[in-house]
């Protein structure tokens, strides 16, 4: 076991499932002779060669739809968009034919690929560098989206990610990249896909969460648990297909639930958890099913994205109304 | 490779004009039997598409794509290619598909609005009818990368059309080509439109072909008519790319002789006078006429293989009419390996709604 970062654990695992099968091909915008710009890929290039770990041309639908022919042909391409506003170019690719190609071929063509990006603010970064695009991929048929929120579910969530036969956005939790280390094991390991994890036990509430936002979350957890206030926290980890089951489960015992994500909070994956709940849940609740997102406006640059990101304060606050309702 | 006809000059390679003779630089690249199986693979393709349009006008089929007119540009890069080479086709491509051996039955159910039509297995090696255009050139892109890494004797030919060059994948895939020097063949074919806007107005190039060498990719234009110039060009560049010598963007000169789909009313943007012209270089005429004349076939025996085709066609067309329509499961199973509890409920409520319906 060694203490790694989240991003050092994605590194972790695309040395590792390399190692285990050639067929895996890295590129991407930086990626070969730098290691992307975060370094997610560092070392890569060095381990496995240039025909396996290499820079692409600056043109993400040209790296998308590249790896499209790649997987037809026999290949898992991991593919990169260096930041999550720039996946749009590559937007045509991924709805188009990356979530369609298995359905459009009745099954004769399937497309086991995984493109990775950063997501989320909260660094004071440019514009287009802080975008949470997850439930624009999660409204898609024939994707899966998974969000890691630590470096031990980063590293078995992405070989998971690589080993699915089908397409996964797999989106990285950029602001927490390097704030915290954890153990994890040297050797390859996974977690299933489609299963959330009930991180904090509790009666009081439900809180779901994912990605770079379960910090915020577990410290509001924390804070009221001082005040003797025990909240349920689940990390969604897979966006689609999410698991129903773990919600549904821990709502029926707190009656009340919160869903807490920085993406715009309208149309939002808080919308959809909140619409499930309802369906299976709803005899069971004492209060409204909740949401707290981030608000539908463009995401701020860095003199405003404090008044965007969502506090612990502003957490606590929320589960407290819920549970005084 | 091409040097000879470097369309930076004006040049277009044909080896065969539209009376049937061969041009001062041309010549017989397939014997005359290799000819007259051509010649009966476009006679099929245009029989067939010419029943499909009918069909349609019947209300028995739903829009389609004619391809009348452009035969020759996908029976002969077909024909060039080894049955292991990829095809990464558009929609408009059926007489490729027919030339590899796909079932005719598979493209006109998809056209009967079937996906299981596209459910053609592996072996082909032709992607499924891809509709966003110019976005299946990256693809095949990624396929010639994936032949090469894994070391195999196999290239790529891909369709695009005239408005296609304007997107910015078609730019972006040779570019990528270019930059990975892999083996893959992109195949314009320009049939002068657009729907219904003119070749002019989607690049100020003088052709299409010269766009590649501002990737360092070397362009050709041909007489995509003359079957002969188009297997010539294609086995070229094939050959070329087989021995690591990158990839050849091929524009084939050719003309759309019927409407863009049956949706489609050319007259509002061309003129009958224009449509003459072309049919007077179409290519099948130019073949019947050479093959008339070295006495491979006759009149007579061309109106029989019509008649012959018509009655396969027909057949095939009616077996699609008796297939059984999807069943809700059809619909929700292949979106993924496994079928996400989300879908599986969705699924099972309607077919509940279905039962309680009786």
């Amino acid at each position: 076991m060694k203490a790694l970062t989240l991003l050092q654990a994605v590194n972790d695992a695309l040395k590792v499932e390399m190692s285990n099968d050639k067929n895996i091909i890295v590129y991407g915008e930086d990626v070969g002779v730098e290691g992307g710009v975060f370094r997610a890929t560092e070392g890569l290039q060095k381990l496995y060669g240039e025909e396996r770990c290499f820079d692409s041309p600056l043109a993400e639908s040209g790296i998308v739809g590249t790896a499209i022919g790649m997987a037809v042909a026999g290949l898992k391409p991991v593919v990169e968009m260096q930041f999550d506003g720039f996946v749009f170019p590559a937007f045509n690719q991924i709805v188009t034919h990356v979530a369609r190609m298995r359905n459009r071929s009745r099954g004769t063509w399937s497309l086991p690929l995984v493109i990775r990006f950063p997501y989320g603010g909260g660094i004071r970064a440019l514009e287009h560098h802080s975008e949470s695009t997850e439930a624009l991929f999660a409204h898609t048929p024939g994707l899966k989206v998974v969000i890691p929120s630590t470096p031990y579910d980063a590293k078995g969530l992405l070989i998971s990610a690589i080993r699915d036969p089908d397409p996964v956005i797999f989106a990285e939790p950029k602001r927490i990249y390097r704030s915290v280390r954890q153990e994890v094991p040297e050797e390859a390991y996974t977690l299933p896909i489609g299963k959330a994890n009930v991180v904090r036990v509790g009666d009081a509430l439900t809180i779901v969460s994912y990605g770079a936002q379960m910090k915020e979350v577990l410290e509001a957890a924390a804070k009221l648990a001082q005040e003797h206030i025990n909240v349920e926290v689940i990390d969604l980890r897979t966006i689609y297909p999410f698991d129903r089951q773990t919600i549904i489960d821990s709502v029926k015992k707190t009656g009340r639930f919160l869903v807490v994500h920085e993406g715009p909070t309208n149309f939002g994956v808080g919308a959809e958890l909140i619409a499930a709940v309802n369906e299976d849940a709803f005899l069971y609740l004492e209060a409204p099913p909740t949401r707290l997102g981030g608000f539908n406006v463009t995401f701020p640059l860095p003199r405003g994205e404090k008044h965007y990101m969502i506090s612990t304060d502003r957490i606590v606050q929320k589960a407290k109304e819920i549970i005084s309702y | 490779m091409f040097e000879k006809y470097d369309p930076r000059e004006g040049k277009r390679l044909q080896l065969m004009d539209e009376n049937g003779k061969f041009t001062p630089n041309g010549g017989p690249i397939l014997n005359d039997d290799e000819l007259l199986d051509a010649f009966k693979k476009m006679l099929y393709a245009r029989v067939a598409d010419e029943m499909a349009v009918s069909y349609q006008r019947q209300g028995r089929l739903l829009t389609y794509p004619p391809l009348k007119g452009q035969e020759a540009n996908q029976v002969g890069a077909v024909l060039a290619l080894k049955k292991t080479d990829w095809i990464v086709p558009t929609f408009r491509e059926h007489a490729a598909w027919a030339t590899r051996g796909v079932p005719l039955y598979n493209l006109l159910l998809y056209t009967y609005g079937n996906e299981e039509g596209m459910n053609v297995g592996k072996d082909f090696r032709i992607l499924p009818v891809s509709i966003p255009i110019a976005s299946q050139t990256l693809h095949a892109v990624g396929i010639a990368y994936a032949m090469r890494y894994k070391k195999e004797d196999s290239i790529v030919l891909t369709y695009v059309g005239d408005g296609g060059t304007s997107q910015g994948d078609f730019n972006e895939a040779l570019n990528f080509a270019g930059v990975w020097n892999v083996p893959v063949i992109i195949y314009i074919q320009n049939n002068q439109f657009a729907i219904s806007v003119p070749r002019f107005k989607q690049t100020a190039a003088k052709t299409l072909a010269e766009r590649a060498f501002g990737f360092g990719v070397e362009g050709v234009q041909i007489d995509g008519n003359d079957i002969q110039a188009v297997y010539q060009a294609v086995k070229l560049a094939a050959d070329k790319a087989r021995s690591g010598g990158g990839p050849t963007l091929i524009e084939g000169f050719t003309y759309r002789l019927g409407a863009h789909t049956t949706s489609d009313d050319p007259t509002k943007y061309r003129s009958d006078e224009e449509v003459k012209q072309w049919e007077l270089r179409d290519p099948i005429l130019r073949l019947k006429l050479y093959l008339i004349s070295k006495k491979k076939i006759t009149e007579d025996d061309i109106s029989k293989m019509t008649e012959q085709f018509k009655k396969e066609v027909d057949e095939i067309f009616r077996k699609v009419e008796s297939s059984k329509d999807p069943t809700p499961e059809d619909i929700f199973k292949y979106h993924y390996k496994e079928m996400p509890y989300e879908l599986k409920r969705q699924l099972n409520e309607y077919k509940t709604y279905l039962e309680e319906g009786k």
